[in-house]
């Protein structure tokens, strides 16, 4: 129960006072720019995009500078200003095959037509502190090499011609969007995805490491992962035909997993899926392995009571601003709540201790 | 119209006031941000999902002369919408040829080059395999 008191304002204003001073830091040292935040820690600003569930890395940058780099706050502003923005349309649904790739790998396929293109990594770093970054970075430069054109064809697409992997038709059908419908059970697999792109990176994470570990184990390869940039194509109902309206960046992840067969399906290999805005390559391998989890009852297979393969406890947990906001409100004023358990305790007490009083007497 | 919306900042706008001076218009719809939802295919090629939203800033005026113009590009850049659907207003008129070459067509080549720089970087980055011999002998 809440109760209105009043008293706090002097104190709310002069805490959020020294916030932004703290947030500002030290004057001596020059103030950090939204550009500089957007260009030089870009895998922040794509976290917060993906997770904010809105591709802009300005306002993201802004987000992140606003929030003295705590990213679950910043994600909180993005879907906080996200939900002021009038919706012009939907999309067409953007097209992976044709996307420019800065990285492309295979796990399962060493010679694939385009290669294996390894991109801006940090694969194969030794993880050591490189204090040339804390003097002065300079200005390193990308070796190039002429590149060969045409679009780069999924690795899936090798595997379907043999018939040995579940194969994604193409379907029309208008999505649910969690965004305008609140998020219920049972929830089909464009919902579970939707909820995904946007879910928790490191609550993600941790559920596709537990099927790793065995909790509905699907043993998943990396059949491919891609980062790169899409156009993105939308209807304008003014001209009545489709322009590109911008570009975004994105991770894709396809898994390849093993699948003996079930009553429903012969042996063949299924998939997982993970699509996230910007280079967020962890996050999109996380939501492939999960995305095959919760796949388990259309694929026919046993319900193992693995946590990934609870639709309710995966969904349900993994958005990180309703996480975040019950976690945080138990620090909020509950003085009434208290004091009636408090009352509640006392009396409890009382209560124990007359009954000790009488079992001596008698 | 796509050339304008992934045109960097402010560049649209510098390349038309280059080419020319700027038509009185009025506003039909005055710059306007919102956002679009990006959709993408489950295994690239199957059923549609939303997977998120983007910044997308649209407008819509019309030129003394009647021609309509209309924009909708990325991000919240509510000059640059102005500048494109200035562009596309003019495009139907006889400045189309000039704006064209001084607009339409330097965008395309930058937009062209860009993607090549990046393209190059990619291309140095794709791994040759070689096999070496076993030693079993």
């Amino acid at each position: 129960m809440y109760v209105a008191v009043k008293g706090g304002e002097r104190a709310i204003a002069n805490a959020h006072a020294w916030l932004a001073e703290e947030r500002r830091g030290n004057t001596d040292v020059a103030e950090l720019s939204i550009t500089q935040i957007r260009e030089q820690l870009s895998l922040a600003v794509n976290r917060v995009m993906a997770e904010g569930s809105l591709y802009d890395p300005d306002l993201a940058a802004l987000a992140i500078k606003q929030a003295r780099g705590d990213l679950i706050e910043a994600i909180f502003l993005i879907r906080a200003y996200r939900t002021t923005l009038p919706r012009f349309g939907a999309s067409e649904p953007v097209d992976t095959g044709a996307m420019a790739c800065d990285r492309r790998i295979s796990a399962t396929f060493k010679d694939l037509p385009g290669g294996q293109v390894l991109g801006p990594t940090f694969d194969y770093t030794h993880r050591l502190l490189d204090f040339k970054l804390a003097a002065d970075g300079g200005q390193p430069e990308a070796p190039t090499r002429e590149a060969e054109p045409g679009d780069v064809p999924h690795v899936t697409e090798f595997l379907n011609r043999e018939g040995l992997i579940e194969e994604a038709p193409h379907d029309d059908t208008p999505p649910p969007d969690l965004t305008r419908e609140p998020l219920e059970m049972p929830a089909d697999r464009a919902l579970r995805l939707q909820a995904l792109s946007r879910a928790d990176e490191g609550f993600t994470l941790g559920l596709a490491y537990s099927t790793q570990r065995g909790y509905a184990r699907n043993h998943a390869f990396v059949g491919e992962l891609r980062i790169g940039t899409v156009p993105v194509e939308m209807d304008i109902p003014e001209l009545g035909f489709a322009v590109e309206i911008g570009d975004v960046s994105l991770t894709e992840c396809e898994t390849v997993n093993q699948f003996k067969g079930s009553k429903t399906e012969p042996p063949q290999f299924t998939r997982g899926y993970g699509l996230v805005f910007g280079q967020s390559e962890r996050k999109a391998i996380s939501m492939a392995l999960v995305d095959r989890a919760l796949r388990w009852e259309e694929l026919g297979e046993d319900n193992v009571g693995a946590p990934a393969q609870d639709a309710e406890f995966v969904l349900y947990h993994a958005d990180n601003i309703q996480a975040t906001g019950f976690l945080e409100h138990i620090k909020l004023p509950h003085y009434v709540d208290f004091q009636s358990e408090l009352e509640l305790v006392r009396k409890l007490r009382r209560e124990a201790s007359a009954a000790q009083v009488q079992e001596a007497a008698e | 119209m796509s050339l304008m919306a992934k045109a960097p900042e402010g560049r649209v706008a510098a390349l038309l006031d280059a080419a020319m001076s700027r038509p009185a218009f009025t506003w039909l719809r005055a710059p306007e941000i919102g956002s679009t939802m990006v959709r993408g295919r489950m295994g690239g090629t199957g059923a549609p999902f939303n997977l998120g939203e983007m910044t997308v800033t649209r407008c819509a005026l019309t030129l003394r002369t009647g021609e309509v113009g209309h924009a909708y590009i990325q991000g919240r850049r509510q000059g640059d919408a102005e500048a494109a659907a200035l562009v596309d207003a003019l495009m139907q008129t006889d400045a189309a040829r000039r704006l064209r070459e001084t607009v339409l067509e330097p965008l395309a080549d930058e937009q062209r080059a860009t993607k090549a720089a990046r393209a190059a970087k990619a291309a140095a980055t794709k791994v040759e395999f070689f096999t070496l011999a076993r030693g079993e002998d």
